[in-house]
């Protein structure tokens, strides 16, 4: 029998693959069961988010923000919130910096749990999922009592937050928190050690950590990698010098200690979330400035110049002086960042969305060539996809 | 670790013998499930719902055709015309919302200067075809009438906060 050789075989992992993550399609050229080459295909959860945005005043653009990244869409407005204000050049109150910094870290462990649990089902592990979600159902319910809305909350705006939450909110909140805990350690007692979790992961896709800043990695990826940067330490914006925490760091980057850094953030941020309760202050929460921050709505039923400034405020909105500004933070899949040019007018003329999952995607080739089909999937889920943000 | 803690780890599988004994306290957890038609999750007085039109106590609407939510709808959903009515007050003679568009971001409750358009607490309303979806000022209105109780418990309950 004469010799035969045989080309290389493509297939397409997504875009209706169960652990694609979303709207990925992913070419692989395989040899065998090896990858070859991953060609990630992406837009097709593209919205044009960047364009509306320059035909929205600043207020309307908010929720376009929770409709990137929506596994943690809190964090996304944040970004937008900064930028505008330091546009605007005002000054948040400390509660509303508090109430920001507290969603934010609730957001990061919604973030990360949903990560990991999806991780842990992409690997094998089916029950780490129903724990995981169990938790993160809570932490939607106290965005829903704060915002109204459990996913789209469209609750930080320019200027401060959109309503003062509750004690009761910050209470339970405390409970659940000092719970928390518990449930890591039992999240932990399931993957950690567990050898059919280690076979999958460890030394999968490992980055160094000059690689990792080469490919433009932040959040977890970059940590995991053994570079020591966190936006909320390097640069803090709100209250976050303020309060103490760490920085947990891995060494190989690989699948493993990507997931280990991100179980480490969540204890983390239980510290955050309990020295917040602690040290909230009462006093207003938005910028006394009706100008930015409509007033409130009894002021606005009496008195004439506040249901100006209200109507105002709801019709045209606020112009935002001309300038440009960059302004990110520290989202929980890395550095997610808002460029805003601003012509003076009401709308934005122009707003770039820097998108973490956006720049780990695209090492997707460089961390997949040859390894195995398997453990594409394990790669990709570490890396934390999520396409609202990259296709935006 | 030592070899021999190592190996006696490895073969006697402890961490799956503790992986599993956790599964095992978690099926004296309370259950996480909901037996969802007839039990539902607990939704805050902020919820952001189904819109409804209110009305007063004496049965006047209250919409003034300001058209506020018309102008903060991002998602431009809203759609009003308006005309003095015979009396000379100023109403609405169509008040649209299509359901489809509305992303629930609530600007239009919030921007609404007499509290006639809100945000009810109802999340059941699916339908089957796109045409139902599209309320127009009886259906909105209709709204306002049938959850009217609900949606004035929660904004006394809100008044503080607003």
């Amino acid at each position: 029998m004469s010799e035969r050789f045989i080309d290389n075989y493509t297939i397409n992992f997504g875009p209706q693959h169960p652990a694609a993550h979303g709207v990925l399609r992913l070419v692989l050229e395989m040899d065998g069961e090896i990858v070859e080459r991953a060609d990630p295909h992406i837009g097709l959860l593209h919205r044009g988010t960047e364009k509306l945005i320059e035909h929205k005043t600043f207020l309307q653009s908010v929720p376009y923000f929770d409709r990137l990244d929506y596994s943690c869409p809190i964090n996304q407005e944040h970004a937008f919130a900064l930028a505008v204000e330091s546009l605007l050049d005002c000054e948040v109150p400390k509660r509303a910096q508090y109430i920001r910094v507290l969603f934010s870290e609730i957001g990061r462990i919604g973030n990360h749990l949903l990560n990991l649990s999806a991780m842990a089902l992409d690997v094998g592990a089916m029950t780490p999922y129903f724990y995981g979600f169990d938790e993160r159902e809570e932490l939607m319910q106290f965005q829903e009592r704060a915002s109204g809305a459990r996913l789209h909350s469209a609750y930080i705006r320019p200027g401060g937050v959109a309503i003062d939450i509750p004690d009761q909110l910050l209470k339970d909140i405390y409970t659940w928190n000092n719970r928390f805990p518990k449930f890591i350690d039992d999240f932990e007692g399931l993957l950690t050690e567990n050898r059919i979790f280690k076979q999958r992961t460890v030394d999968v896709a490992p980055v160094t950590a000059e690689d990792a800043l080469d490919w433009g990695f932040t959040g977890p990826m970059l940590r995991a990698a053994g570079v020591v940067w966190d936006l909320r330490k390097n640069q803090p914006y709100e209250v976050y010098n303020e309060l103490d925490f760490d920085i947990p760091v891995g060494k190989t980057g690989d699948c493993y200690e990507r997931y280990l850094v991100r179980v480490q953030e969540m204890r983390q941020c239980v510290r955050i979330i309990n020295q917040c309760i602690e040290k909230i202050p009462d006093g207003p929460i938005k910028v006394d400035d009706n100008k930015i921050a409509p007033p409130k709505r009894e002021e606005m039923k009496k008195s004439m110049e506040a249901l100006i400034h209200h109507f105002k405020l709801y019709t045209e909105g606020y112009h935002v002086p001309a300038g440009e500004v960059y302004r990110c933070v520290e989202a929980p899949k890395g550095e997610f960042g808002v460029y805003l040019v601003t012509d003076g007018s009401n709308k934005p003329y122009r707003c770039k969305i820097r998108a973490p999952g956006f720049a780990h995607l695209q090492a997707m080739d460089y961390t997949s060539r040859g390894t195995m089909l398997a453990d594409t999937v394990a790669n990709l889920a570490s890396m934390d996809i999520v396409f609202g943000e990259i296709d935006r | 670790m030592s070899l021999v803690t190592n190996s006696v780890r490895s073969w006697f599988l402890t961490e799956l013998a503790s992986g599993m004994s956790i599964i095992f306290k978690h099926m004296f957890h309370n259950k996480a499930t909901l037996n969802y038609p007839y039990e539902k999750g607990a939704i805050s007085s902020r919820f952001r719902g189904e819109h409804a039109l209110r009305r007063y106590a004496n049965g006047e609407e209250r919409c003034i055709a300001c058209k506020l939510c018309e102008a903060v709808c991002p998602a431009l959903a809203i759609t009003i015309e308006a005309e003095p009515r015979d009396d000379g007050s100023r109403r609405t003679t169509r008040y649209d919302i299509d359901m489809l568009k509305c992303i629930y971001c609530g600007f239009c409750q919030e921007a609404c200067p007499v509290d006639a358009i809100v945000e009810g607490p109802n999340f059941e309303f699916a339908a089957e075809t796109r045409e139902e979806l599209y309320y127009n000022k009886e259906k909105l209105l209709a709204n306002g009438d049938r959850w009217e109780k609900e949606i004035a418990e929660n904004l006394s309950r809100e008044a503080a906060y607003r």
